[in-house]
Order: structure tokens, then C-alpha cells, then sequence
């Protein structure tokens, strides 16, 4: 197990490496799938938040995305790794039915997604980033947080044009509840400024909060870590766990940057041309060959 | 009370200028400072004032290009003087059956902007913009074939597709009236139309629009046009918000429409043809893509400044046309954009531009 | 019988709006706006041809080709003082600028010429009767055809084999690219005004020999309509504008003769309209979604 100094701010829990899988391969002829995934213990006993069973996409012939199995626990840091162009991106589309699966299931704590939309699905529970930000740029930061709360707010075309009671009550709490989000991540006194303007680091931390301000069950961050400088990416891994541990959500992360992956994720995935190539807790993974192979080339790996 | 906030201070400007308005242009009228061709300008300000503002949350706050607005306005007309006429003797009071006019114009237009944002805002860009230009061709023809007329049966309406049938087909009663002649469109339409209804129609509109923007509906239209991907990932019904942007903007134009149509004794359906639409178009972009008072602006200065070029007669157009073209590229040239936005940093007017650039 | 005849216009009539709409297709293609002056260009090539053979006593073929000098010119110098400047403004501005431009070759030409129609000479006249003198298909319609299916073929094989087209293609996919290659960018989108302008030169001849009443408005429906057609057949595919344009003409002279005079306008819409929902970039156009 990865012994780092954020140990300790992983209080829910307890998370042993090396743990036999906790859900056994299901051997009943009944469900075809082998569902081969370590859970934290602490979210053993519960349903997965998300499972993906035999997911896969093919565009115009080429599987990008195949035989994709994954669960992830209720409060788990998950990561999601390989080289450039493994279909990792494509894998958050898909959850995110931004591209619809050519094959598979996907649940979102048990239940399968299969006829929603992306905003059906957002309202379910899965908030993502982009690894190009998406942010609204020519609004302010506030009203990028105001827009991610779009669905805690409950008044209707009539009040907002009549400027009902309704609509000052949600307004003021919303504002209330945005401003708490951006102090999350220091965006506060920036709150007036235009997202656009925002230095890029701070502009990934927006849209995290953004994200994180649609209350979701599971957050799926696309290369959180991108062009930030050391400090800024250990601030963002004290974030992430602080996320999760404050609204005990799961959260599975595209990340490039090694040792954020090695120190908060618990479980990683491993994808390399669209499969899952390996499976496990950080320490498996690293000591993995063929994870090596992949990263390096049989060539690289030969000579470690 | 607390501050007010940027956008909030602006509505309320906007308000108050055009209650301003209102007022220094009724003392004028009242006074006689008014001729009588300025008089008969002012109904139709109001009324394109109306059409910019809510074709502004269409290509503005919604982001999509619409060039068949006038289509709207052309059904709230139509379906406006239809209303005025055919209630004429059941209900006497003028302003009361102007009103009903217009809100069964705003009616139809939103009915009929419903049913074609369902094709149209499945498309994006050019496509939709096409689109609803056939749209407003569409609309012009089909009340190009239209006949209709009232008597004490009530409402007689024909669909003259082949082109063969007048008026007489109608076969109405002893002291029936003829509301619309097909390609005449309407004639001897009893204009009541006013500055005060015009005035009153641009106060709700303004309502209407603002407080739609600054509202979670108005940010997630908002947020569709600035990014329709992250708008989606953040639960946003793209559809749902295109379809309110889209629908309001129509029923408020209709509601322009009914007015417009009423304050003219004839009127034919081809003066809601593609021009029309592209004049409500160019106020909104001279008056700045989403500013709401800017388009109030463009729309009265570009609509008296043909009129008050008719001493150079048949150059009016001209200069309107460079007028136009002069405009565009002085607010887009590259150069002045940044000298500009210079001076606006150095009063310290707003400080955001200033580490956008940094 | 009746209705090989009504095929025939319309063939004539769609090959004069895929003429049109070549030109719209390759500025959209390149500039990626919509040149809403196109249709008055057409005008005023129709005028200079008129004049050239009415004051100069040209020959059709003289008189067309001093029409399509000066409409190159003319798309040139229109591209370079209102469009240039505008390349990195929004698509919007762009638009009201060539709005801009458009009501002023109207009003120029309103000014110089006056209101009255001229009655255009077409540039050929008589007919070639068909099947003992059942179908009459005047030489104007085998002109127009000819003409159509010769610029087509001939840009076709300009965009596909020359140098130039090549550019063309490269700075209509990606202009910093195209530039970092070498290519001249500026030059390449005015060499494509200029080819779209010769064609509305052409088209404006051959409009004017069908419908011989010449107006300063005689270009905008035409624009209009040959812009549907591009669109129709997917804007920037150049086979794309001849099938849309002749695909548009047949629908449109069909639907007069058949259903309704007064509607042919909005059937040959509500048919754009329904193509477009099926397949959202035209007939021949490519979708490309956004990438996430």
C-alpha cells in the first residue's frame, strides 16, 4: 500500500493491499460476465456505484473501447491509466452517453443507464470534467458553479419571470451553496470574474466545482492534473480525497501524472488499444510486466 | 438594501430609459412637436423594437442564428387582425380587442414557433439558419393563400392553394367583411393600434426577456450556447431550453406582429418576407449579440435613419448600405478592438478585460 | 409528353441555380461564410452583358465575357475591402457585412440603371422540336445544361488536379495549416471569390435569356434559392451543388405545373427541410461531430 502522507486523510475505511477480491467471479451460468474487480473493504458489502459489464464502442470498424469490466466501490479513488490514444477519454464518453456503447451495460448503482440522455445521466449521478476544459467562458465564475446547480433549483419559467418568492429563495441559496463550492477550491474571491479569464489551473479547479455542484454519486475527472506545477497538483490530490471524504462520493480519474494516480487512487485500471490489459491496487500495477511493456515498448521493458 | 448587481443595474437602466422615452415622446406628441409622418413612425418602432429584443434571445442568448423572424410576426399579424376584426361588434372597446389581439398573435406565433423549433433547433449554424429562412418563406406563401372573412355565421376561411378563388368564394352573409384577400392580404382593417400599447407591449417584453435571463433558465439557455457539451454534463435539457428561448422569442414577435398589423389599414403578407427578417437581424447584431438595451438603441436609430435621410431620396439606401457595412468593420477591425478595450482598462471601467488580456 | 417538357425546364432551370450554387459552395467551402451578395452579383453581371450588347453592339459571347470580367473584378474588390478585414470576426459580422454589401450593388444598381426591368436579348434564341413537335427544348435550356455540366466537370477537375485547387482544399480544411505550408492564403480565397464571381457572370447571362425582365432585384431569389440548393446538396461539396441545384430546379418546376403555382417556393423549401433532417449536412455533405 502506498504509505504517503494522505494516508491519513482516508478515514472511511480501511483499504488493504493486496485483499483477495472481496466479490468473487460470479461462476452462475446464469450471467455470463466474470465481474473481476477489487472493491475497498468499506464498499464490499454495498452495491457498486458503477459497473461496467462487457462495454465496448466500435467507430467504423475499429474497436476503440472492448471488453471493458469495471466496478468501482461507493467512496472509492479510482484511476484510469494508459498511453496516449488507449480509449480512456472514450470510456467517460461512454459513461457519460456522450457516445452511445455498441455493446455492454453500464450501471449506475445498479441501475442500467442505457436509455438516457447525457443530461438523463448527469441528473443520475455521474459529473465529469473535460480534458479540454469546457468551461463557460464568457460567463462568470459564479455562474458557472449557478449553472451546475442548475437541477438543485426548483422554480419554474413562471416564477423566474414573475420574480416570485420562490425564486429569490432559490437564487439566495444557491448563491450561497455556489460560494461555498468555489471556497472549496479558493475560487471564491473570483467569484465576479469571467471564467475565461481565470489562469488554466484555476479554471480545472472551476470546473471541478462545477461538476462537483450537480451532487453527484460519481465524479469522473478527465486529466485533473494537466498542465499544473508540482505544488498545484499536490493541492489538487488533497482536494480530491477532500472531496471524497467530505461528500462520500466515488471518483475515478484520467491522470497521466504518475505519482497522483500511485498515491490517492485505490484501485487502477490499466487500458491499453481499448482493454483493460491490468487490474489492481497501485502496488500491483506498478510492479506489473505488462503494464511496463505497455508504457514502454517490450523493448523499454526488457532493460528495467 | 444590498448592491445591486451589474446585470441588475443594467435592467433597471434599461427600464427607466425607456419610460423616459415614453414620456419626453408623449409630451412631444402632446405638444405637437411631432409632424405627422414622425407620429406615424412611432407604432412601428415599438413594434421592431419588440422583434429585436426578442430575436436577441434567439441569436443572442440562445445562440442560434434565426433568419425567418418575421415569419412570426407575419402569423401574430395576421391571426392579430383577425381576432380585432372579427370581434369587432362584440366587443367595442378598441384598446381590450387590441389586447386580445395581441395575445392571441403571441398565441399562434408560439404555437407555431413550437412546431417548427421541433426540425429546426435539431440542427446547428448555417443549417438551422437556412432552415428558418425557408421557415419565414414558408409562412409568407402559405398567407399569400389565404382567404378569410367574417360575418354573422362567424369566421369563413379558405385555402386557396390553387390560386383560382376570390373572395366571393367565401360566400359570406349580407354584411359580412372580408378580413384578408389572399395576395392583397389584409385591406380595410380598422387600425387601432397606439403608442401606449406599443410602449406597454416593449415594457413586458423587456420583463419578459430579462428577467428570463437572469434566472436558472436563462443560464442554462446560456449555457447551451456557450458550450451545448458541458451544458449536457451538468443535466442540462438542451432541447428543453432551445424550445423556451425559441417559443418565447416567437410569441413575443407574434405579439409585435398583432400590433404591427393593426396599424396599418392594408397590409400584405410579402412585407414579412426574408427582408424583414434580416433588417430585425441587423439591429440586433448593431446593437451587440445579447445586450438588450443595444438592440433597443440599433433598432430606433437604424429605423429613423432612412427616414431622416429622405431629403437624399434615392441615396437613402445607399448610405444605409455603407452605413451598415462601415459599422461592421469598425467594430471588428482587430486594431480598434484592442485600442478600445485599452481605453476601457485604463479608466479602470473593467478590470475582468484586463487579465483576460494578461 | 407534358411532363418530359416540365422535366426539361426544370433541368434548365436547376442547372442555372447549380451554377449559382457552385459559386455560393466553393466561398463557403473556403471562407466558410455566406455570401449573401452572390445573388447581386448575378445582377450585375446581367447588366454589363445587357449593356455590352446593347451600347457596344457585342456579340452574346463578347458581351458574356466582359460581364465576367468585370463581376471577377468586382467579387475580388468586394472580398478584399468588406470580407478581409473580417477574417478573424465573428461569423455573424461576416454576415451582416455581406448583407451589407448586398444592399448596396442593389441600390448601386438601382441609382445607375433605375427600376424598370430591360428586356434582356438571350443570348440564343429558337427551339429544337422533339418528336414530330411534342416536346420543344428551346437552345437556351441545352445551353444552360451544356454550360453547367462543363463548369462542374471543369472545377471539379480544377480543385482536384491543379496546384491551386489543391490550396483551395488545404485552406478550406485548415487556413493556419494551409498558411504554414506555404500557401497564400489571401490570394487563395480571392482567387475563389474571383472563380464564383465569373460563374454568377454566366449564371447572370443565362438567368436573364430565361426570364428576360432585368431588375436590381432580379438576382435575390435566384441567390436565395441556389444558396438551398447548396445546402441541399451539402455546402462545400461541388457535385453536392450541381445535384442540388438541378434536384431543386425539377422539384420546383414539378411542383408549379402539378400542385400549385402560388406554393412552388415553399414545396421546394419544405423538401430542403425534410433532406436536412434526414441527413443534416445536405445530400453529399460530410458530418463531423465535435470531438469531446
Amino acid at each position: 500500500m502506498t504509505e504517503g502522507s494522505l494516508k491519513n486523510m482516508n478515514p472511511p475505511g480501511t483499504w488493504e493491499a493486496g485483499t483477495p477480491p472481496t466479490i468473487k467471479v460470479k461462476k452462475d451460468p446464469l450471467v455470463p460476465v466474470t465481474r473481476t474487480s477489487y472493491l475497498p473493504e468499506r464498499d464490499a458489502d454495498k452495491t457498486p456505484i458503477l459497473e461496467c459489464i462487457d462495454l465496448g464502442i466500435t467507430f467504423g470498424g475499429l474497436k476503440a473501447v472492448d471488453n471493458f469490466n469495471v466496478a468501482i466501490g461507493r467512496t472509492e479513488i479510482a484511476g484510469l491509466i494508459g498511453p496516449n490514444g488507449a480509449g480512456k477519454t472514450t470510456i467517460f464518453n461512454l459513461l457519460t452517453k456522450v457516445y452511445q456503447p455498441t455493446h455492454g451495460t453500464i450501471l449506475l448503482d445498479g441501475k442500467d443507464i442505457a436509455t438516457m440522455s447525457t443530461a438523463q445521466v448527469n441528473r443520475a449521478g455521474i459529473a465529469r470534467t473535460f480534458q479540454n476544459i469546457r468551461l463557460f467562458h464568457n460567463q462568470t465564475v459564479l455562474d458557472n458553479v449557478l449553472i451546475g446547480l442548475h437541477n438543485e433549483m426548483d422554480y419554474g419559467m413562471g416564477s423566474a419571470i414573475l420574480r416570485l418568492p420562490g425564486y429569490w429563495r432559490a437564487e439566495r441559496i444557491a448563491k450561497e451553496r455556489a460560494m461555498e463550492y468555489l471556497s472549496l477550491f479558493h475560487l471564491d474571491q473570483h467569484a465576479m470574474d469571467l471564467a475565461g479569464s481565470l489562469p488554466y489551473g484555476a479554471q480545472r479547479r472551476l470546473e471541478i466545482a462545477r461538476a462537483l455542484a450537480t451532487n453527484p454519486s460519481l465524479l469522473l475527472l478527465d486529466e485533473p492534473a494537466a498542465g499544473m506545477n508540482p505544488s498545484e497538483t499536490a493541492e489538487l490530490m488533497e482536494n480530491i480525497v477532500k472531496i471524497r471524504d467530505t461528500f462520500h462520493i466515488a471518483v475515478l480519474l484520467i491522470e497521466h501524472d504518475m505519482s497522483l494516480v500511485m498515491n490517492i487512487c485505490e484501485g487502477i485500471v490499466v487500458l491499453n488499444f481499448g482493454r483493460i490489459i491490468c487490474k489492481g491496487t497501485p502496488d500491483e500495477i506498478r510492479s506489473n510486466p505488462a503494464v511496463i511493456e505497455a508504457y514502454l515498448g517490450r523493448k523499454g521493458a526488457k532493460k528495467l | 438594501m444590498k448592491k445591486l448587481s451589474k446585470g441588475a443595474r443594467t435592467d433597471l437602466l434599461t427600464y427607466a430609459g425607456v419610460i423616459i422615452a415614453f414620456i419626453i415622446v408623449s409630451v412631444l406628441k402632446a405638444n405637437g412637436g411631432l409632424n405627422r409622418s414622425q407620429t406615424g413612425l412611432l407604432v412601428p418602432i415599438c413594434c421592431y423594437i419588440v422583434m429585436a429584443v426578442s430575436l436577441n434571445l434567439t441569436v443572442g442568448i440562445l445562440g442560434d442564428l434565426s433568419l425567418g423572424h418575421a415569419g412570426f410576426m407575419s402569423v401574430g399579424a395576421f391571426s392579430g387582425i383577425i381576432t380585432a376584426m372579427s370581434l369587432a361588434n362584440v366587443i367595442p372597446s378598441a384598446p381590450v380587442r387590441l389586447m386580445l389581439a395581441m395575445i392571441v398573435g403571441a398565441f399562434f406565433a408560439a404555437v407555431i414557433g413550437f412546431l417548427i423549433g421541433i426540425p429546426v433547433l435539431r440542427l446547428t449554424g448555417d443549417y438551422l439558419a437556412i432552415v428558418t429562412l425557408a421557415f419565414g418563406e414558408i409562412i409568407k406563401e402559405l398567407i399569400t393563400c389565404l382567404l378569410v372573412g367574417v360575418d354573422s355565421e362567424g369566421l369563413h376561411i379558405i385555402f386557396n392553394v390553387s390560386g383560382s378563388k376570390t373572395a366571393n368564394d367565401l360566400n359570406l352573409l349580407e354584411g359580412g367583411k372580408v378580413i384578408i384577400k389572399g395576395a392583397q392580404g389584409a385591406t380595410g382593417t380598422k387600425t387601432i393600434a397606439s403608442f401606449t400599447a406599443g410602449f406597454i407591449l416593449i415594457m413586458i417584453t423587456l420583463v419578459i426577456v430579462q428577467n428570463l435571463i437572469r434566472s436558472r433558465q436563462g443560464r442554462a439557455i446560456m449555457a447551451v450556447r456557450d458550450n451545448r457539451i458541458a451544458a449536457e454534463s451538468v443535466g442540462i435539457n438542451v432541447t428543453k431550453y432551445k424550445m423556451m428561448a425559441f417559443v418565447t422569442s416567437a410569441a413575443l414577435a407574434g405579439a409585435a406582429g398583432a400590433l404591427f398589423g393593426l396599424n396599418y389599414s392594408n397590409l400584405a403578407a410579402t412585407k414579412f418576407d426574408f427582408n424583414t427578417s434580416i433588417l430585425v437581424l441587423v439591429f440586433v447584431v448593431l446593437g451587440g449579440l445579447g445586450n438588450i438595451w443595444g438592440s433597443i438603441i440599433a433598432t430606433v436609430v437604424l429605423y429613423i435613419l432612412p427616414e431622416a435621410l429622405r431629403g437624399f431620396a434615392s441615396y437613402r439606401m445607399l448610405i444605409y448600405a455603407i452605413v451598415l457595412i462601415v459599422v461592421m468593420l469598425t467594430t471588428n477591425n482587430p486594431v480598434l478592438k484592442t485600442w478600445r478595450e485599452e481605453l476601457r482598462s485604463k479608466f479602470g471601467k473593467n478590470k475582468n478585460k484586463e487579465a483576460k488580456d494578461a | 409528353m407534358k411532363f418530359l417538357a416540365y422535366l426539361v425546364s426544370g433541368i434548365s432551370l436547376g442547372s442555372i441555380y447549380a451554377i449559382i450554387a457552385l459559386g455560393y459552395t466553393m466561398v463557403y467551402g473556403i471562407a466558410k461564410m455566406l455570401n449573401f451578395a452572390h445573388g447581386d452579383v448575378i445582377m450585375i453581371g446581367g447588366y454589363v452583358s445587357y449593356l455590352a450588347a446593347k451600347n457596344l453592339g457585342a456579340s452574346p459571347l463578347v458581351s458574356v465575357l466582359i460581364a465576367m470580367a468585370v463581376c471577377t473584378v468586382l467579387g475580388i474588390t468586394i472580398e478584399a475591402l468588406a470580407y478581409r478585414p473580417l477574417r478573424s470576426a465573428p461569423s455573424l459580422a461576416v454576415l451582416i457585412t455581406a448583407i451589407g454589401v448586398s444592399y448596396f450593388l442593389q441600390n448601386s444598381a438601382l441609382l445607375i440603371w433605375g427600376a424598370n426591368p430591360k428586356a434582356y436579348t438571350p443570348v440564343i434564341s429558337g427551339t429544337l422540336q422533339l418528336f414530330d413537335g411534342q416536346l420543344s427544348v428551346s437552345y437556351i435550356s441545352i445551353l444552360t445544361v451544356a454550360c453547367c455540366i462543363v463548369i462542374m466537370v471543369g472545377l471539379t477537375l480544377f480543385t482536384g488536379k491543379t496546384k491551386m485547387g489543391k490550396a483551395m482544399r488545404a485552406c478550406s480544411e485548415d487556413k493556419g495549416a494551409a498558411q504554414l505550408m506555404g500557401i497564400n492564403v489571401n490570394r487563395t480565397i480571392s482567387l475563389t471569390f474571383a472563380i464564383g464571381s465569373a460563374l454568377a457572370a454566366i449564371a447572370g447571362a443565362l438567368l436573364c435569356s430565361f426570364s428576360p425582365a432585368l431588375m436590381p432585384t432580379t438576382g435575390s431569389m435566384p441567390g436565395i434559392k441556389a444558396f438551398t440548393a447548396a445546402v441541399f446538396g451539402g455546402i462545400g461539396s461541388i457535385p453536392g451543388a450541381f445535384l442540388g441545384g438541378i434536384l431543386l430546379g425539377v422539384i420546383e418546376a414539378l411542383a408549379r405545373a402539378y400542385i400549385s403555382t402560388q406554393l412552388s417556393n415553399s414545396i421546394v423549401f419544405a423538401v430542403l427541410i425534410i433532406v436536412l433532417l434526414v441527413r443534416p449536412a445536405g445530400l453529399l455533405g460530410k458530418y463531423t461531430q465535435e470531438k469531446v
